[in-house]
């Protein structure tokens, strides 16, 4: 493991996860979709974000590990995604289920193709 | 509305010892199993599901306490699990395999994450009730 590589993911993960945090908190205290909509704004965020870095010409190497492997990897989940589908699909809301994937993977996926292109 | 408040240090700061820790052993698993621009992403495979896994357990486990420190749960689950496991490198996996050509795998590597996450959060929990009493 390069040590200095490893430092700047340290750096960005210790800003991307109380990030995550502060917007869920958000999310859960103003709306009522609470905390499915912190993940949501997260992943997409994140997704965007990510597109931008890996999509810079001539970045410097510090970049993609500070940015994209610590700060999004850190203010992005999958774990909580996957734990929130379930409790959809475990009360049958079919609905809810469908709606939190369509707009988690249509937001989000897109969006790293617009980070991408603006990079 | 305050976004940072006061007393927000300690809890925040677990957040990112947390956030730290999953996202330096995410990095390292990157490292032992790096793949080419465009193929199957193994390693963010392999922690997206194993932290769905952790979180199925952690959920059950933090339930069945009477009273869980506050902290415990942001440090785990938003700081270590959500630094170990990650939506945006899955996105941009997912965005390398389309502009490859290999569109096919893309969708075998969507469908495949959800699928197996969403089994992995069932099983996580199924073997945190064996471990920590059903849920309430």
């Amino acid at each position: 493991m390069n040590a200095s590589s490893a430092l700047l993911v340290v750096v960005g993960a210790a800003v991307g996860a109380p990030l995550r945090f502060v917007v869920d908190r958000w999310a859960r205290e103003h709306t009522r979709a609470g905390t499915i909509l912190g993940t949501l704004v997260v992943n997409v965020a994140g997704s965007l974000v990510l597109g931008l870095v890996a999509g810079l010409r001539d970045a410097p190497d510090w970049v993609l590990p500070l940015v994209g492997i610590g700060f999004c990897g850190a203010l992005t989940t999958f774990s909580t995604l996957a734990f929130e589908t379930w409790v959809f699909f475990e009360e049958r809301a079919w609905r809810a289920f469908a709606a939190n994937l369509a707009l988690t993977f249509g937001l989000g996926l897109p969006a790293v193709w617009l980070g991408f292109l603006l990079g | 509305m305050r976004i940072v408040r006061a007393g927000d240090a300690g809890l925040l700061g677990a957040v990112a010892a947390g956030g730290v820790l999953g996202s330096v052993g995410r990095y390292a698993v990157g490292l032992a199993l790096p793949h080419d621009t465009g193929a199957f992403a193994w390693s963010t495979f392999l922690v997206n599901v194993t932290g769905s896994l952790g979180m199925g357990v952690l959920v059950v486990w933090v339930l069945s306490m009477t009273s869980p420190h506050p902290w415990l749960r942001p440090f785990l689950g938003v700081g270590v699990l959500g630094g170990w496991t990650t939506f945006s490198s899955f996105a941009l996996d997912f965005h390398a395999m389309v502009q490859a050509g290999h569109g096919l795998l893309a969708a075998a590597y969507l469908v495949g994450s959800l699928m197996a996450g969403l089994v992995a959060v069932g099983l996580g929990i199924s073997l945190g009730e064996r471990l920590f009493g059903r849920r309430p």
